[in-house]
């Protein structure tokens, strides 16, 4: 029981800094990722913002055998750079510059935005059992 | 004076502080991707619940504070069309990555995987392409 509660607490603490930093406006995530144009460096801010206490996080688990509610943590990364890796991160990265959007704020502006963001996650719904599909085959 | 960074710098505690309590409570990478893409193929079966309390909290959370006057407005910046096409890029592609801005950008790349670091470098400089296509084509940038 208390999983599911840590986990919404953890999914809305998520949504509501998605929202505060501005990762759920399309027009501003477009301008934060005009590396090749008039670039706004604010998605910078925001990935420091959060990789500093999630950095702090991982040194603390470090230091411990499981997590509080008993389970256990992730297995150590892996260093392994692949062609999946590669290839999967440039479409998302190319769908996420069309539309503005990544999967997380994709999921926050589900309750205040507009059909065509209900189109989008829609499509990447679908996008991800493709994947399911085509990756049964292969 | 531009408040954009302030925004971005607090938003993003706030994004790491999430991903950090989802760590050292649950045991789990917060990654809106994998916790989606688990639901969505079956995957996730052994946590579905958490998964669910997860994606219902960022749905809901957002959606309350919205109408309190939190955040901006979520505006389009593409057709229909494109949308449906990114969508099914954005699906496929963090799938076929292992993850996405939250799980590669934020988790990984805190705890200096190799692979995360190469998947952020990839996806931003692709979004940046992505930008620029869109420019070209002339839709609303």
């Amino acid at each position: 029981m208390m999983r599911l509660v840590f986990a919404a607490l953890s999914g809305g603490l998520f949504g509501a800094g998605l929202l505060v930093s501005g990762m759920t406006q399309p027009e501003k995530v477009r301008g934060w990722l005009d590396v090749f144009g008039q670039w706004d460096p604010t998605l910078g801010f925001v990935l420091a913002g959060a990789i500093i206490p999630m950095a702090i996080a991982w040194r603390i688990a470090a230091r411990r055998d499981r997590a509080m509610t008993g389970q256990p943590f992730p297995p150590p990364p892996s260093h392994r750079t692949d062609a999946r890796l590669i290839a999967g991160s440039a479409l998302f990265g190319l769908g996420w510059g069309l539309s503005g959007l990544c999967p997380g704020p994709s999921m926050a502006v589900l309750g205040f935005a507009g059909p065509p963001f209900w189109v989008f996650f829609a499509a990447m719904v679908a996008g991800m059992a493709l994947f399911a599909m085509w990756n049964r085959r292969v | 004076m531009d408040p954009d960074w302030i925004s971005g710098l607090t938003g993003g505690l706030m994004i790491g502080t999430a991903a950090a309590a989802f760590l050292l409570l649950n045991g789990r990478i917060m990654g809106a991707s994998g916790l989606l893409g688990g639901l969505v193929d079956g995957s996730g079966h052994a946590n579905r619940a958490e998964r669910l309390a997860f994606a219902a909290a960022l749905i809901l959370v957002p959606a309350f504070l919205w109408r309190a006057g939190i955040g901006g407005p979520a505006t389009p910046v593409a057709g229909i069309g494109v949308m449906v096409l990114a969508g099914l890029l954005v699906g496929f592609g963090t799938r076929l990555a292992n993850g996405c801005t939250s799980g590669h950008g934020v988790c990984g790349i805190s705890r200096l995987s190799w692979r995360s670091i190469a998947a952020t470098v990839t996806f931003l400089l692709a979004g940046g392409v992505a930008v620029l296509i869109a420019r070209a084509l002339g839709s609303s940038a």
